[in-house]
């Protein structure tokens, strides 16, 4: 990365003298999928994510280290592998922006080669599945961005890869879009056995999606394993939040952390390996009368929120 | 070969959408010939050497020159500007195509599809109005259309270079705003080549833009005659593998040291 002094002297410095600084972007990142599984690959803005993207799809070349993906090395074979993936970014297109969706869709056969009637059934297919018929002559550029990113889908699906990555595809969709768009990724993983590596910022898709979580930070893997390791590494504790019918109660130790008690509601912290939520809420009701209670994970967002800040990102 | 050619084919359909541009086109070409035919008319009237080429041969081989004037190199892909600044080459390269097979595609459609949209209504009107006269004779617009191909295929490979030279953002860009003048200088499309001084008759007829429109239309005209079709094929294509080769390495390169954006 090219690097300049600040200021206006930085910059005529510049002109005559660049230096360079060198950037770790990716140190010791190492896994195996299988296939027909779906990962979620996640960690913070500048973490690696996208660079282990770029490198598993062939575009970018690492300077050391080894990838293999379905017998190929990505940037060594780069046609050949590509035509095995399927990729979809959020932020852009892949579409040409001023043809009609169908044009777009009928270049990709042509440009991938795909047999016509293995085409077309394809095409038909998924159009129907997620209901866009009536779009399909429709310019690019005149989409929505719930339709385009359904028609994105579409085009990444064309080829039958054997690999989908998804890179932030939810960003910006309404939550009808991202509802349906969970439906459809979770039936295509099911179905086709289709292995899906999804990197998101949203922590719900990840906790609808995913079973196995691979976090990386400061371009190393932090935690791999499922969703519920990740839980139980970072936040074992769980919150039980009473209504009780009295204001201001008098709470004895239950075994528990009293995190806040305010009016009716009281919340306790508690580890459901030291004392399970069952007893824990006997233990509670037993004593005052409860008009309301639930039990609750700390959302997925705070977890990795921690995680990101104990490892100083 | 089939993506190719399909790519060719959207990008040309694409490029025919343009039709107010090359209305405008059309208006300035012809007020620009007019006004060249005019130059030459009264230069021809004024001399008392004799000339290069015939005065009718002139006007001819002006309306031919206004009428494929963007056949010639003058622009880059501006479509990949955008690309290569907002990152999108990603998805290019994510395609199985070869990068700089895919973009001389493209460049082919660019050098072809708005020529088209201007040349036939303006060959037309020279045609009934404006004395364009018919091809020396049949082997002569034979070896024309012949010699356009090959002048399609050479300003594509510079077009592609400097397309490749987007890459290179900033300093690549103003290459491609600086090297159209020098092109169209070279090509005989301000005065025709025979008319320059004869020191320099031999290295503009070396250089390469000289087979873009130059020998197609002398071709034509029948100053060059059919006969020599084939020397011209040669230093098309002679210079079309050059500007290709180099234009594929300077890719390769750039890709290597292209930081790709985005964490």
């Amino acid at each position: 990365m090219p690097e300049r002094r600040p200021g206006l002297w930085g910059a005529f410095v510049g002109v005559a003298r660049r230096t360079f600084r060198k950037i770790e972007a990716l140190k010791g990142v190492s896994f195996t999928i299988e296939e027909g599984e779906l990962v979620g690959y996640i960690g913070p803005n500048g973490a690696g994510k996208s660079t282990t993207i770029k490198v598993i799809s062939g575009i970018l070349n690492p300077d050391s280290g080894r990838c293999e993906i379905d017998g190929l090395v990505p940037w060594a074979d780069r046609v050949a592998h590509v035509k095995r993936i399927g990729v979809v970014f959020g932020q852009r297109t892949q579409l040409w922006w001023d043809l009609p969706v169908i044009e777009s869709f009928d270049l990709l056969r042509d440009i991938y080669g795909v047999d016509a009637a293995e085409y077309e059934k394809t095409r038909n297919e998924l159009v129907e599945r997620l209901n866009f018929e009536s779009l399909l002559n429709t310019p690019v550029r005149l989409l929505s961005l719930g339709q385009r990113m359904r028609c994105d889908l579409v085009a990444a699906l064309l080829h039958k890869p054997s690999i989908l990555f998804l890179d932030e595809p939810t960003v910006g969709l309404d939550s009808v879009s991202k509802l349906a768009f969970r439906d459809f990724i979770r039936e295509i993983n099911k179905d086709q056995k289709l292995t899906i590596i999804l990197t998101t910022h949203d922590m719900d898709d990840i906790e609808a999606l995913c079973n196995r979580v691979i976090v990386i930070g400061n371009g190393e893997i932090l935690s791999d394993g499922p969703l519920e390791k990740l839980r139980k590494e970072i936040a074992p504790e769980r919150l039980l939040i009473v209504d009780f019918v009295e204001e201001n109660a008098q709470i004895s130790d239950v075994g528990a952390r009293v995190v806040d008690h305010s009016g009716h509601r009281a919340k306790f912290s508690f580890n459901p390996e030291e004392i399970s939520a069952s007893d824990l809420i006997a233990r509670v009701t037993a004593e005052h009368p409860v008009r309301d209670l639930f039990v609750e994970n700390p959302p997925i967002e705070e977890i990795i929120a921690q995680m990101y800040s104990e490892n100083s990102l | 070969m089939r993506g190719h050619r399909a790519l060719v084919s959207a990008r040309f359909r694409a490029l025919l959408q343009y039709r107010s541009a090359a209305l405008a086109g059309l208006g300035t070409q012809l007020f620009w010939g007019l006004i060249r035919v005019m130059i030459f008319e009264a230069f021809f009237v004024s001399s008392v050497m004799s000339q290069p080429m015939e005065l009718g041969d002139v006007i001819t081989y002006i309306w031919l020159g206004h009428a494929f004037l963007v056949v010639l190199p003058w622009n880059v892909d501006r479509e990949l500007q955008t690309m290569v600044r907002s990152g999108g080459v990603t998805y290019e390269l994510l395609r199985p195509m070869n990068l700089y097979n895919a973009w001389f595609s493209r460049a082919i459609a660019l050098r072809t599809a708005p020529a088209m949209l201007r040349a036939v209504p303006l060959l037309t009107i020279a045609a009934l109005f404006l004395d364009l006269q018919a091809p020396e004779s049949p082997e002569a617009g034979l070896a024309f259309v012949i010699s356009m191909i090959g002048a399609v295929i050479l300003s594509a490979a510079i077009t592609n270079l400097l397309n490749v030279a987007l890459v290179w953002v900033t300093s690549g860009e103003r290459l491609t705003y600086l090297a159209p003048p020098f092109v169209v200088l070279f090509s005989g499309n301000i005065v025709p080549i025979p008319f320059f001084p004869d020191w320099a008759q031999t290295a503009i007829r070396l250089m390469p833009f000289s087979g873009i429109v130059d020998s197609p239309f002398r071709l034509y005209v029948g100053h060059i005659p059919p006969s020599e079709l084939g020397f011209v094929l040669a230093h098309q294509l002679i210079w079309s593998a050059i500007f290709i080769v180099v234009g594929k390495r300077m890719l390769a390169q750039g890709l290597r040291r292209m930081e790709v954006q985005g964490g």
